[in-house]
This record gives C-alpha cells, structure tokens and sequence, in this order.
C-alpha cells in the first residue's frame, strides 16, 4: 500500500518568512550594512595606514608583555612569513572583520549569558537556541545573509556573529553560574543589591571564564569569515576561494598556513590576556 | 548578666518548611506528627518548628546543635538567606518575615553581618577591600570607609595585611578577616555560622578566647552557631540547643550542664570537660564563720572549736577580705596572753572570683590547703570552695 503524505514545505516557511523580514526590515538592515561597513572601512585603513614592519613589531611588544618571549619569537616569525607571502593585505583584511565580528558578537552575547545566569526561564529558551545555532552548518548562514546585507564583507560579518557568538553566551552563564553559592551569599548577607552583586562579585569571578568564552568565539570568527569569503568577504579566504577555483593548491595552502599562523596568535595572544587577570 | 537587659531580637513561632507544600505539612505538625512522620507523608522537609526565643543586647548567644538540627536554617531565617515559612522575627520595631525587598535590603545592612564557616572572602579583592565590602555598597564615603575596615582589621590584629588576597593567608587569618568584615560593618547583630569549625583545634581555641575578649569589649550581640557543645560552654553567655527543628533547652552553660533539660541534652553533656565550665560560685559553700579583725585570740578560738575549723578567714566591718588564720597560731598567741591576732593573719591565701571556671581552682589546693576564699569585686567573703566539693563535682562527669 502506498500512502501519499504529502511533503511538508518547510524550506518554503522559512523564504517566506526571510523574505517578510527582507522587505519590511530593509531600512535597518541598511542602516545596519552602513554601519558595520563603515567600522571595517576605517578599522581596515588604519591597520593599513601603519607599514608592516610596524604592526610587526607591535604585535610582538604586546605578545612579549602578555605571553614572554617564545610568544613574541613565534609572532615574529609567522607575521614575517605572511608579509613575505605577500598576502599582508588579505590579512589585515581578514583580522579586521575577526576583530569586528567578535567586538558585536561580545557586545550582544554579554547581556544575553548574564540574563541566562540569572534567569531559570531565559535560560531553558535560549539554552535550545543556542544548541541550534551551534549544530546548522555554517554555510548556512551565508545564504539569509545575502538577501539582509547584499554581497560582500557586511554579509560575511552577519554569519559570522551568529556562528560564534553562542560560546560567548554559554561561557557567560557558566561563569556566572560557577561562582561559589557561599560568596552569594556573603554578597546577599551584607544587603547587596542585585546589580552590585553581579558587578561587585559575580562578573569579577566569573572573568577568567568569561575570557575563555571570548577566546572561543574568537577562534570561530576566524575560521568562519574564512568561509565567508564565498558570498564576497575579501581576506584569506577570498585567496583561498580563487586557489580552489584556479586548482592551485600551493596558493590555496599558502593562504591555508596564514590563516592557521593568524589562528594560533590569536588564540595564545587571549589565552595568556586572560590568564594574566587572575589575582593568583 | 543582668535580668535588666533589653531585648534585641525576638523570635516567635518560627517555623520553616522545605517543599512546596508547606500548609500542609504544618497543619500535620499541629496534629502532632513528628518531623520524620510529615517526611514520610508528605515529602516535605520541617526544617524548623515553632522556635521561640529572645536575643538580648549585648549577649552572646550560642545556638547549638547536630548536623540535621535547623541550627543553618535558623540564623539563615533571621537575615531572609532563607525565607521563614511562618512566624515573626522582630528587631528595632520592624518584621522581618513581612518586609519587601527594599526594606530587606536595608534591614541587612543596618542590623546584620554574617560571618560564615568557610570564610566566604572575596578571592579578587585585597583583604582590605574585603573589610571594606559592607560599607562599600552601603555608600559610604571611600576615606571613611578605608579608616573602618583599617580599624576593625587591627582590632583582629590584621594590621599589615591589608594589600594581601586571601588566598595568601592561613586560614584563622581568612577567618580573622571575615570577623573584620563583620566588625567593619558597625551593624547591630553579629552573626557567626560556625565560625570556627573550619579551623583546626589549636587555633579555634584561640579564635573563641578572642571572641569572647571582643565581644566583651564591644557589647555586640552575637548569635554564633556551632555543632560542638565545648565550643558553646566555653564562649556562650546562654545557649539554645536545638534538635530535629525544635528547641531543647535554653541556658546558660551552667544550666544545660548541671540540670540538662532531657536524656538528649544529658547525653550530650556527657564528654565535656565540666572543669572549664562550672564555676567557684557553684561549688562554693557559705562560710561557716569568719573572724573579725579586732577579736581577740581567745575570741577567734571558741569560733574555731565551734565549727571544727583548723583555720579562719579574718574580715574587717564591711566584710572585706583580710586574710586567714591558723589555729596552732592562735592558740600560741592566747598562750602568751597577746590580745590581738593582726600580727598572725596571713595574707597569702588563695582566693578566686566566682565566675572563675574550676580547672583554674583545682591547682590552688596543692601545697597548704586552706579552703579557697571565693570574694567579689569589692574584695568582700561571698563563700569558700573545699578540696572536696570540686572533686564531687569533677567526678560526675563519668557517672552519667
């Protein structure tokens, strides 16, 4: 026996429901697109403005007071190789909207993990969302962001908030959370409101949790604006995209070991940030 | 302690259930069934039930008792840590069960500083901004408030260790700085949750000695909790015993010792160390007879041979303590027809306040065993303590 059921029109939903958002949003969405376009314009020229060999050694100051030497050699070195690579540009362009990227995805997930902290009820709506927007390929994201934001490094942006903001929330709660119940109620006992509660105590502890969360979502930020490069955001991965297009996978790895070069700065740059806060 | 002191805290029909049915499992409560019956029934928790008691100003109460008694629950309902199921809890007029949160919020910073078992310091902040904590989100000024944490941080002789984190120091120095957190606050109720449980023996005993030299120096009523009874005789001016939810007994140390309210308060007493806590006043006998300073020899001898007593104390018009006289000596003095006993009167007697615990009585017997003199602060003969009645009273310990 055959049963027709008929396929349920999911994928034709969600258009619907992007394309409601598209065009009764589009005045914010521009507003949006010329904001975000305008903070990566003047990021990416200032970080252009400098000669490399200065943001060279910049970098590997602060990676020598932060991490010590071997941090400091290793940035040497790997900026040193990107530069001689010739593929300065697509990395300045690439840490520019990592670095922007992350500053919105903070700014948002900051609030959202401490209500979640907080709050029993937020937390089990947003803990599912989360898991949602953590699970769906990445590629995803790309495809919503065109018709919001247009072609180009906005619309790589867009993915790549909502790619990696999810462990900044999460590591919000967790630190929050993690706060020992006893130094709560220290905090209550001596007639602490809740707002100093969470400056005076809660958000000062959970800090090195915090930073793991950024960290986190640093990590994500880069490896999604790579991706990115497939609907128009220029960097790495834009050079990655024409090696693949072209077959040329010297050019492609070439690009690949920046990115992994900038990766690994970047991650041991905010490990040692963060393990530097510590009161030990 | 006097019966005059005013009352700082009352607390009437306190009781506190954990569940979510509480009606119920009171309305079980009043028809009699016990804590592990409304447990069985229900699945709600009595934690504590129908507690009545009085703090006065200036005391230091101990409320005591094991693991599972409600004594955490207790003072955790007196700031709302933990919210009373019913009751009243009264301090300066106000209510404290029906204030909203703002009141609550001034309540706490005005009348309670908590102390806690496991110190509760802030890791991220220096000692002194630990000290500074209550006064900091009271608002008050910053030099004002670095001159209080200064002061109560010498008064538990932290001075020096101001810039330190906590984690840096011992813990009687972590709980050190939890008292001046506490003192730092200048509120009205110091509130100590097993305090010094956390702290090894040596250092406890010193803990509980300073506790005691401080809070008489400061006339703040303290509520201290603990799970050992030692702890409770040897730094309560009363203490509550608390078992199962509900109060045993109220006392003072000696009170809970000598006439335990029940088998339960019995039992417990049954290890302690009765030396540190029963008192010269408790042992003291009154004296049979004294001499006056002016009696003859003769005079001071009939008194003796009355009473059977191989020495005398000698006293002046208002009672005041002289010292004491030997019978041999007396007797040689009317021999050879001297009409005055000021030349024998030894002045070197062993003598000791009434309050004084027996442990520090007991060593005065040794050598010459004049009968202890027991005199008040005006120097005036309120009785004696015997060789034997300490020992009756220390031997009783293995009787129970």
């Amino acid at each position: 026996m055959d049963f027709d059921i008929p396929r349920i029109p999911l994928g034709d939903w969600i258009e619907t429901g992007l394309d409601f958002l598209t065009t009764e949003f589009s005045g914010v969405t521009r507003a949006i697109s010329r904001g975000t376009q305008a903070g990566i314009n003047l990021l990416n020229d200032g970080l252009m403005w400098l000669p490399e060999w200065a943001v060279i050694a910049l970098v590997a100051l602060l990676c020598w007071k932060v991490g010590g030497r071997r941090l400091a050699i290793g940035a040497l070195l790997g900026l040193g190789l990107i530069w001689n690579l010739g593929l300065w540009d697509p990395m300045i362009q690439t840490l520019t909207l990592v670095v922007i990227a992350t500053l919105i995805a903070i700014v948002i997930a900051l609030p959202l993990g401490i209500l979640a902290a907080i709050s029993d009820r937020f937390y089990r709506v947003i803990m599912p969302i989360l898991d949602f927007m953590q699970t769906m390929p990445a590629f995803v994201y790309l495809i919503p962001a065109i018709p919001f934001f247009g072609i180009g490094s906005v619309s790589g942006i867009f993915a790549t908030v909502i790619f990696s903001m999810p462990p900044a929330i999460r590591f919000t709660t967790l630190g929050i959370r993690q706060v020992p119940k006893d130094l709560i109620e220290a905090a209550d006992a001596y007639g602490s409101t809740r707002s100093q509660k969470l400056v005076k105590v809660q958000l000062p502890l959970s800090l090195p949790t915090l930073m793991g969360g950024i960290n986190q979502t640093i990590m994500l930020a880069l490896s999604m604006v790579v991706i990115a490069a497939m609907i128009g955001a220029n960097g790495l991965g834009s050079e990655v995209w024409r090696a693949i297009q072209r077959l040329r996978p010297g050019e492609g790895f070439e690009a690949g070991i920046a990115v992994v070069i900038m990766a690994m700065l970047l991650d041991r740059l905010t490990q040692s940030l963060s393990g530097s806060k510590k009161t030990k | 302690m006097t019966e005059t002191q005013q009352t700082k805290i009352q607390v009437r029909n306190l009781s506190k259930v954990f569940g979510d049915d509480a009606k119920k499992a009171l309305k079980l409560r009043d028809e009699g069934l016990n804590r592990a019956q409304i447990l069985e029934k229900t699945g709600q928790t009595l934690g504590l039930s129908n507690i009545n008691f009085d703090v006065r100003e200036g005391e230091l109460l101990v409320i005591m008792g094991l693991s599972g008694s409600g004594k955490s629950t207790l003072i955790r309902c007196l700031n709302r840590l933990i919210e009373p199921t019913e009751g009243d809890i009264i301090i300066g007029g106000e209510n404290i069960p029906q204030l909203n949160d703002k009141a609550l919020l001034h309540c706490r910073r005005r009348h309670f500083s908590m102390v806690f078992q496991n110190f509760a310091l802030f890791p991220h902040r220096t000692v002194q901004m630990n000290a500074e904590y209550g006064l900091e989100i009271r608002g008050v000024a910053k030099a004002e408030r670095a001159e209080k944490a200064k002061n109560s941080l010498k008064q538990v002789g932290l001075d020096g260790w101001e810039h330190a984190y906590p984690n840096q120091l011992s813990g009687g120095m972590q709980q050190r700085v939890g008292l001046a957190r506490a003192l730092a606050n200048d509120s009205s109720v110091l509130l100590m949750d097993e305090a010094f449980s956390a702290l090894d023996p040596l250092i406890r005993r010193d803990m509980q000695q300073e506790l005691i030299e401080l809070q008489h120096r400061m006339k703040k009523t303290t509520i201290f909790i603990t799970h050992d009874l030692d702890e409770a005789l040897n730094i309560g001016d009363r203490i509550i015993l608390l078992r199962d939810g509900e109060i045993v007994q109220i006392g003072t140390p000696e009170e809970v010792l000598t006439r335990p309210a029940d088998d339960y308060v019995a039992r417990f007493t049954e290890g302690v160390d009765r030396s540190r806590v029963v008192t010269a006043r408790r042992v003291m006998r009154p004296v049979r007879a004294t001499a006056r300073h002016d009696d003859g020899p003769r005079t001071v001898l009939r008194k003796m041979s009355e009473n059977s007593l191989d020495s005398i104390y000698v006293v002046d018009r208002e009672r005041k303590l002289l010292g004491i006289v030997e019978a041999e000596g007396v007797e040689e003095a009317a021999k050879a027809g001297k009409d005055s006993i000021r030349d024998l009167l030894e002045t070197d007697f062993p003598h000791v306040n009434p309050e004084e615990p027996l442990a520090t009585l007991y060593p005065m017997f040794k050598g010459k065993s004049f009968p202890v003199a027991v005199i008040d602060d005006e120097q005036r003969l309120l009785g004696v303590v015997v060789k034997g009645a300490v020992l009756e009273q220390l031997a009783q310990t293995g009787e129970q």
